[in-house]
C-alpha cells in the first residue's frame, strides 16, 4: 500500500491497478469496448507506483518519445488536464495509442519498477487521461506554428499518416491527407474491432487533428484518381506515403476460394468498417457460421476469431501450426481469446478445405505439426508430422496469415524503389525514398507491424519532410 | 458528397444516372468502375462506368433494380446527392486497331460495354456489335451503340425486337461468316460463359469484364477473387477484364450466390422490395 517515501507517496503494491473490463460472459454478446478504463482513483493509485527515475528508461521504449515519468507525475498530483497536455506534445492519438499499444514490449518492457514486480500500466495511465479529457469536452486543439507556405500530400489516413499530417501540420506547413476509403482512420477503422478500439474515439481523435488545421480528403484512390507525380505537379512540395499493408495474403491451397473463406481484411472490414454487426440496419452483410477456423495467431487472428463469437458464432478456433509460446498476437490479446471460450488448435494447420455441392464450407482437411530448428526469424520452425491428417469440421475459415503491401502506390510511382516483397525502400530513420520530395513509412515500408511503429515512423519522417521543405 | 445532375429511367428497374465527379471523370477510361455508398448505412457497391464527360466532369452510371442497394439508389433524383463514389478502379480496357471486333452486351452489360465499343470503334477496328436483353422494355442504349458500331444486331429472348433469341445466336452466326480478332463480352455471367464457350469453338481471343461482390475496390479484402487460368485473381485490381476461356465460371456463379439468403433480409427490412415487377 501507499506509504510515504521522503515528500513523495509510493505504491509498492506489486501488480498493477486491475483494469475494470467487462464480463467475458457478457461481453461476448456484445461490440462494446472490453477494458473499461481507469476511474479517477485507479490512475492516482497506479501513478504512485512510478519511481520517477531519473534516467527514466521508459522513454527509450516509446516510439513517439513521449516524456512518460512527467506526465505520470501530473497524474499524480491529479493535474490530468495537465498530464494529457504532456503527451499531446508529442502524440496526437492518445486514446488510440494507449488502448492498442504493445506496451509490454515498448515502454513498460524498459521500467525500472518491472524488474521485479509488474510494470507501470503505462498504457492505462494514457487512455486514462485521453478518456478524461474527451469526458470534459476540454479538448485541447493544439496551435499550428505560422504558416510557411509549404503544401504536403499525404496517402493513407491510418496511424502513420495522421501521425505525419499532425506533426506537420504543428510545423507550419500545409497538409492535405488523401483516404482511399470512405472514413479516414486506416487500420483503427476497418481492422481494429470496436471491442478493443470504438470507433468514436478514433473519429474524435481524428477531429482533434482537423481542428489543428489538417485537411482529410476521402473516396480518394492514390494511384487511381491521381498519381504521386501528379500531386508533386499540382503544387504539394513533399509526399508522404503510409499506404499500409492493404494486400491480404491466403496460403495457396485448394479450397480457398469456397464461400465461407475471407480474408481477415474482409472479414474485420464488413464488421468494423462497414457495421455488419448491426446487419440489416447497415446492410453489408457477414455471414458466420456455427463453426469459425481462423488461421493465424497475430492480434489480427484474435480479433477475428473474437468478432466471430459476438457475431453468433457457437465456436471459435484459432488453428495455428507453431505452439503458443511463438504466437505473435500480444498476451492481453491472447488471454481475452482464452476468456471469451476461442479454442487453441496449436501446432495444426489446414492443408485443403473442403465444401459442400453448392460450394460452402464443411471443414479442413488439417495436418498436425512439431516444431524443430529456429528459423531466420528466430522461432522454431513447425514441421509436418507424416500420416497426420485429420478432418476439421468448420462452416467459416478466415485467413489470418498476414499482409502484404498494398501495390496501387508502387505500381504508378516508376521511380520509386520497392524490394522484393513489394514494401517500399525507405531510410527508417527518415522514411526518404528513391524519389525526391517523397517519403514513405509505417506499414508499406516495413510490413505488417503495428499502429506505434507506424506512428513513430510516420513522426521521424515528418522531422525530415520539415528539414526538406526548408531546403526548398 | 457527389450530387447527381441527371436521372432517366431507361425501362422498369433500369436507371441512368450522371453524376459530378470532376477527378474521376479526368481519369476514367473505358473498361473502369466507380464503387459508390449512397448513404451512412449502405453498402459500397461497384458500377461500371457506363459514359464519362471530362468537360463537364461527370460519370454515368447505368444499373438495373436488383437488390437492397440498387433499389435505395433507384429512388434519389436529380439534384440528390451520392454520399460517396470513388473511382476510376480497376484496368483499363486494351483499346488498339485489332481489325475486326466483335462487341457484345447483355441487359444491363450494354452500358459498361458501350464506351470500350467507342474506343474500339474510333481507334479504327472494324466493329460488329450484338446488344440484347430480355424484352424491348429492358433494351438499352440501342441508339448510341449504334453510332459507334459498323453494324448492329439487336437480339431479344421474346422477340419483341429486334431478332428472337440469345446474343450468343448472334454471335454464332456472324462468327461462323468471317475472322474476327477479338470479342468483348458483357453482361450476366451466364451470358458471358455462354458467350466465352461460343468463341473458343472459333479459336478468337474473347474479353469479359467480371463484377463479382466487392467491398473496398482497391485489393484490400479479397472479397473479389476469381480463378482465371488456374490462379486467384482480385478482379478490383487485377481486372475487372479478363480472358472468358480461362476464367472459372461455376466458381464465379457460385461465389455471386454467397449472400442471396442475407440479400433477401436486407431487402425485407426495406419493406418488401419492389412490387411493381411482381
Amino acid at each position: 500500500m501507499s506509504e510515504v517515501d521522503g515528500k513523495r507517496k509510493v505504491n509498492k503494491q506489486p501488480n498493477k491497478q486491475p483494469m475494470p473490463s467487462q464480463d467475458p460472459k457478457v461481453r461476448i454478446k456484445n461490440f462494446s469496448e472490453v477494458a473499461l478504463g481507469y476511474t479517477e482513483e485507479d490512475a492516482v493509485i497506479e501513478a504512485e507506483r512510478c519511481l520517477n527515475c531519473k534516467k527514466a528508461p521508459c522513454r527509450q521504449g516509446c516510439p513517439v518519445e513521449i516524456d512518460i515519468p512527467a506526465f505520470i507525475a501530473r497524474i499524480r498530483e491529479r493535474d490530468f488536464a495537465g498530464a494529457i497536455a504532456k503527451i499531446k506534445e508529442k502524440n496526437n492519438l492518445p486514446a488510440i495509442c494507449g488502448r492498442v499499444c504493445p506496451q509490454e514490449s515498448q515502454c513498460e518492457k524498459y521500467c525500472l519498477v518491472g524488474k521485479k514486480n509488474e510494470p507501470v500500466a503505462i498504457g492505462r495511465l494514457e487512455r486514462f487521461v485521453a478518456d478524461y479529457e474527451m469526458a470534459h469536452g476540454g479538448e485541447t486543439v493544439q496551435k499550428p506554428a505560422s504558416p510557411t507556405g509549404k503544401k504536403v500530400a499525404i496517402v493513407g489516413s491510418g496511424p502513420a499518416g495522421l501521425t505525419a499530417a499532425a506533426d506537420l501540420c504543428m510545423m507550419g506547413h500545409d497538409v492535405t491527407v488523401f483516404e482511399a476509403l470512405h472514413t479516414p482512420g486506416g487500420v483503427l477503422v476497418y481492422g481494429i474491432p470496436e471491442f478493443r478500439l470504438p470507433k468514436e474515439i478514433v473519429r474524435r481523435e481524428i477531429t482533434n487533428i482537423e481542428k489543428m488545421g489538417v485537411k482529410i480528403r476521402t473516396n480518394m484512390v492514390i494511384g487511381k484518381v491521381l498519381t504521386v507525380d501528379e500531386l508533386l505537379q499540382s503544387g504539394y512540395h513533399a509526399v508522404f506515403i503510409g499506404t499500409g499493408a492493404g494486400l491480404p495474403y491466403f496460403m495457396n491451397i485448394p479450397g480457398e476460394n469456397y464461400n465461407g473463406v475471407y480474408s481477415a481484411n474482409e472479414f474485420l472490414t464488413r464488421s468494423n468498417l462497414m457495421k455488419a454487426y448491426r446487419f440489416p440496419e447497415y446492410i453489408t452483410p457477414i455471414v458466420v457460421g456455427k463453426r469459425v477456423a481462423v488461421i493465424g495467431a497475430g492480434n489480427v487472428a484474435m480479433d477475428a476469431a473474437r468478432t466471430a463469437l459476438r457475431l453468433g458464432a457457437e465456436e471459435s478456433y484459432i488453428v495455428y501450426r507453431r505452439s503458443e509460446k511463438e504466437m505473435p498476437a500480444r498476451k492481453e490479446e491472447i488471454k481475452h481469446a482464452h476468456e471469451e471460450g476461442v479454442k487453441f488448435h496449436l501446432l495444426t494447420s489446414p492443408i485443403e478445405i473442403l465444401a459442400d455441392e453448392e460450394g460452402k464450407v464443411r471443414g479442413m482437411t488439417c495436418l498436425r505439426y512439431e516444431l524443430g530448428e529456429p528459423d531466420e526469424s528466430g522461432r522454431r520452425s513447425p514441421i509436418p508430422i507424416e500420416g497426420s491428417e485429420f478432418f476439421m469440421e468448420v462452416d467459416t475459415v478466415v485467413m489470418a496469415i498476414g499482409q502484404g503491401p498494398n501495390p496501387l502506390v508502387p505500381e504508378t510511382t516508376p521511380d520509386l524503389e520497392i524490394n522484393r516483397r513489394g514494401n517500399i525502400v525507405a531510410d527508417p530513420e527518415t522514411g526518404k525514398t528513391s524519389k525526391p520530395g517523397v517519403f514513405a513509412g509505417g506499414d508499406i515500408v516495413t510490413g505488417a507491424a503495428t499502429v506505434i511503429l507506424a506512428m513513430g515512423a510516420g513522426k521521424k519522417a515528418a522531422r525530415a519532410i520539415n528539414d526538406y521543405l526548408a531546403t526548398l | 458528397m457527389y450530387k447527381i445532375r441527371s436521372k432517366k429511367v431507361l425501362g422498369p428497374g433500369l436507371k441512368l444516372m450522371v453524376v459530378e465527379a470532376p477527378e474521376i471523370a479526368a481519369k476514367a477510361q473505358p473498361g473502369q468502375f466507380i464503387i459508390l455508398r449512397e448513404n451512412e448505412y449502405a453498402e459500397r457497391i461497384p458500377l461500371t462506368i457506363a459514359d464519362f464527360d471530362r468537360q463537364e466532369g461527370t460519370i454515368t452510371i447505368i444499373f438495373q433494380e436488383v437488390g437492397r442497394s440498387t433499389r435505395d439508389l433507384g429512388l434519389l433524383e436529380a439534384g440528390d446527392s451520392i454520399l460517396d463514389f470513388v473511382g476510376p478502379l480497376g484496368k483499363k480496357s486494351e483499346i488498339e486497331d485489332f481489325g475486326k471486333v466483335i462487341c457484345v452486351g447483355g441487359g444491363v452489360g450494354v452500358a459498361p460495354v458501350y464506351p470500350i465499343t467507342r474506343a474500339l470503334y474510333e481507334a479504327g477496328n472494324h466493329v460488329v456489335s450484338i446488344i440484347g436483353a430480355r424484352n424491348r422494355e429492358l433494351l438499352i442504349l440501342e441508339e448510341e451503340m449504334r453510332k459507334v458500331s459498323h453494324q448492329l444486331v439487336v437480339m431479344t429472348d421474346d422477340g419483341s425486337y429486334g431478332e428472337k433469341g440469345f446474343v450468343t445466336d448472334a454471335l454464332r452466326k456472324i462468327l461462323s461468316q468471317d475472322t474476327y480478332a477479338r470479342v468483348i463480352a458483357i453482361g450476366p455471367l451466364v451470358m458471358m460463359k455462354a458467350v466465352s464457350q461460343v468463341t473458343k469453338e472459333f479459336g478468337v481471343k474473347t474479353i469479359v469484364s467480371l463484377n463479382p461482390i466487392m467491398v473496398d475496390g482497391t485489393g484490400m479484402c479479397g472479397a473479389c477473387r476469381v480463378e482465371v487460368g488456374g490462379e486467384t485473381r482480385f478482379a478490383c485490381v487485377d481486372g475487372p477484364e479478363f480472358d472468358g476461356h480461362q476464367v472459372d465460371w461455376d466458381l464465379a456463379q457460385q461465389r455471386a450466390r454467397m449472400f442471396l439468403a442475407q440479400e433477401k433480409i436486407a431487402d425485407e427490412a426495406r419493406g418488401g422490395g419492389c412490387r411493381c415487377q411482381k
